[in-house]
């Protein structure tokens, strides 16, 4: 789908970003001290620190991700809304005033305040070094999805823009010019998406969305057979279309429109065919064609053909009883070495949408568990087993989105920025309202952007700019800027996350390398460009690759590496350096490991089909924290008993070194 | 490494104690609702799918009682939490 720069959205990005790294050079002289430059001097306001949260924890993902995922399969991204929420709650009650009392930089200093362990510090910088990558490759490659259709400009050039003024904004006042982004990227992205959830309300729903304001006028036909193959003549099955249920006809000009079979009905469809010798691609028949937007409700209850102002209950209530449009995709190879991607309409009832089990992320878990049937043992048992690995797959993710944000190093860096305790549990407070609040919010921007004809099939990611886009140009610019200060945002905060564990814990604490106030903010500032300049290569790298479920690898690491060794040492005093060290490489590597050799990396990652990856998985599910978080915990118990007289004399030896 | 420490907040323990139990219990709250929530998506999907009320389903109605209940329990904790040197008299 071709998507125009305007010179309106051109001039509001540029503004939002001069106004960003305006703010951080007049923020810049605060940051000199390694206080200054890592914890905003512990200064930050309560108030100020929890919206701040939101604006580091409201990632691309969490933005374009969840909306988009909503667009297309219904209730199955607001499942991440929940999961991502739910988080908050352990970081409140479990991590939070301990986490604050107990640390100074980062969550190595409490993970090791009992213990001044070298191999603690290690490990932990390790953890959030590698947690942090796999959470900035999504936020960098969603950089360039972004300013492909806002600025016209190419992948590479959105990714490098955004690494350069992510790394100006951290190098010029570390944690206080990033607490600040944050703040007011975590204000605009809740004002503008309320703004817009209400537009989606006061306008309703319609059974004929496409307008010209919406990017097309264009309706899709369900026709008669009889109807359509009148028309033209209608092209012999032949290799990859042998028993497909689509029905080509050739229309006069020789341009060849594709339908899909349902019932004796045909369906439009849009196609994108590239020649054998890849030197040619047609769209929608047309050399210069471009994918026409879609997303349309084909039904209202009562057969009425627009709702006219809904309250919210209203809103969902019509959606369940509606049936909906959504689209999937199919590529065909003829014989002759063409290759045809078609999008085809998928007429789904509203109460099916807003069910778990849409995407084929959640798709296991729809359906009872199969009995197993005495007549075919064998089969029906390996139906059942599939089935409930499913099942297993979806707690999984659900315990690691529950478990993982506590655990994320970049969020748990802004428990230093307040000055106390107090000031931590209230911040946490203020994150969880309006991260809640957001989230709620995704329900009606994902249900308003699959039902007015405004998505780009080829792209979810881009369903709430283009919502936007249908209730004007000045809208989608405002909500186009304010997703890319989302990513500049995040990407800030996993920055100074990944130099302090670098600096702080690896160049300071393990390598003990003498540094005064002032070369460890220097250190701090050449390892924030170093991290910068290593997020920009893979986000250039992963271009093209499906990157959204890194998000939910980095939730399942952060949970197994970070989270045991986190409540343990909080909590058991049996605890020891050994069980520590050892709990967070046992979940750091089983938990990378298992994502490696899961279906989702076969399938992702190595570019292997959904069925090859299906054999050539090593593991049961993709997921791995079910498995390896409870590893982590096993580990550091086993490994502290062994090890708790040596550990226990090590404290008293160090106590009584520190008493002088 | 010459940074000077920040200095130490006050803390009393009997306070910090009882914080975090209160923490606890609210964590192990929200823990059972929520797990009773995956385990419905999971395994129960005609009662995920059923309309108790509004004609909405309980998959919308938990979701949406999920993100509330951790406001509300985060309130109910903030408002049981007292200042440490309230208790301390300092």
């Amino acid at each position: 789908m071709h998507q125009h720069a305007s010179v309106l959205a051109i001039a509001v990005f540029g503004f939002f970003v001069a106004v960003v790294l305006g703010m951080s050079f007049w923020l810049g002289r605060k940051g000199n001290s390694a206080q200054g430059f890592y914890a905003a001097h512990g200064q930050i306001p309560w108030f100020v620190n929890g919206v701040a949260f939101a604006g580091d924890y409201l990632s691309a993902a969490s933005f374009l991700g969840i909306c988009g995922m909503i667009a297309f399969f219904g209730y199955d991204g607001f499942l991440y809304s929940i999961g991502y929420l739910a988080g908050w709650i352990v970081a409140l009650f479990v991590i939070a005033e301990p986490l604050k009392r107990l640390g100074r930089f980062t969550f190595a200093d409490a993970l090791d305040s009992r213990f001044h362990s070298r191999g603690i510090k290690m490990t932990a910088a390790i953890s959030t070094l590698v947690v942090s990558i796999f959470y900035l490759i999504p936020q960098m490659v969603g950089a360039g999805v972004l300013v492909k259709p806002l600025l016209g400009l190419d992948h590479w050039v959105g990714v490098i823009t955004v690494g350069a003024v992510v790394t100006v904004i951290v190098v010029t006042a570390g944690m206080v010019s990033t607490t600040w982004v944050q703040f007011i990227k975590g204000s605009l992205l809740v004002l503008f998406c309320t703004l817009l959830t209400i537009a989606i309300l006061a306008r309703g729903l319609t059974v004929s969305p496409y307008t010209q304001e919406h990017g097309s006028q264009h309706p899709f036909a369900v026709k008669p057979a009889a109807e359509v193959t009148a028309a033209g003549a209608v092209v012999p099955e032949a290799g990859g279309w042998v028993n497909k249920p689509y029905v080509r006809v050739r229309a006069a000009n020789g341009s060849i429109a594709v339908w899909r079979k349902d019932g004796d009905q045909l369906s439009e469809t849009q196609t994108v065919i590239v020649s054998a010798d890849k030197k040619t691609t047609l769209t929608n028949g047309a050399a210069d064609g471009s994918l026409l937007p879609v997303g349309h409700i084909s039904a209202l209850a009562g057969g009425k053909s627009e709702t006219g102002p809904l309250s919210p209950v209203e809103f969902l209530q019509s959606i369940q009883d509606a049936t909906v449009v959504t689209w999937s995709k199919e590529v065909i190879a003829s014989p002759d070495g063409e290759i045809t991607t078609i999008y085809y309409q998928v007429p789904t009832p509203g109460a099916k949408l807003m069910m778990p089990g849409n995407s084929s992320t959640f798709k296991g878990i729809q359906g009872s568990l199969p009995a197993i049937d005495p007549a075919k043992p064998t089969e029906s048992a390996a139906a059942r087993w599939k089935a409930l690995m499913s099942r297993f797959d979806f707690l999984s993710l659900m315990i690691a989105l529950f478990c993982g944000t506590a655990s994320l190093p970049h969020i748990l860096i802004r428990y230093y920025t307040v000055k106390d305790q107090v000031s931590a549990r209230k911040s946490t407070v203020v994150g969880i309202a309006a991260i809640g609040f957001f989230y709620v919010l995704t329900l009606f921007l994902g249900l308003g952007a699959m039902t007015s004809g405004t998505l780009d099939p080829t792209d979810s990611n881009m369903s709430a700019p283009l919502l936007a886009r249908s209730f004007g140009d000045l809208p989608f610019a405002c909500i186009s800027a304010i997703a890319f200060t989302t990513v500049l945002g995040t990407v800030s905060g996993l920055i100074m996350a990944a130099s302090g564990a670098i600096v702080h814990d690896l160049m300071s604490n393990f390598m003990k390398i003498e540094m005064d106030d002032h070369a460890k903010v220097k250190a701090g500032k050449i390892a924030a460009i170093a991290v910068g300049i290593v997020a920009m290569v893979l986000g250039i790298l992963f271009a093209k690759l499906n990157v959204t479920f890194l998000v939910g690898w980095a939730f399942n690491i952060a949970a197994s590496a970070n989270l045991p060794a986190l409540i343990m040492v909080l909590f058991w005093r049996g605890t020891t350096k050994q069980g520590i060290t050892w709990a967070i490489l046992v979940g750091l590597l089983s938990s990378l490991g298992w994502v490696l050799v899961s279906k989702q990396a076969f399938q992702f990652v190595y570019g292997r089909t959904a069925a090859e990856a299906l054999d050539l998985a090593l593991v049961p599910f993709s997921q791995p924290a079910i498995i390896t978080i409870p590893l982590g915990f096993l580990t550091l118990v086993v490994v502290s008993l062994l090890t708790r007289r040596t550990g226990t004399a090590a404290v008293i030896a160090g106590q009584r070194a520190a008493a002088g | 490494m010459t940074t000077p420490e920040p200095k130490r907040e006050d803390e009393h323990p009997e306070l910090v104690e009882r914080n975090a139990r209160t923490g606890l219990w609210l964590f192990a709250i929200y823990c059972v609702i929520y797990g009773g929530f995956v385990g419905l998506s999971a395994f129960c999907p005609d009662i995920i799918g059923a309309k108790p009320f509004g004609g909405i389903n309980l998959a919308v109605i938990y979701g949406f009682a999920l993100i509330g209940l951790a406001l509300a329990l985060a309130l109910v904790y903030l408002a049981f939490c007292r200042r440490p040197h309230a208790k301390s008299g300092e």
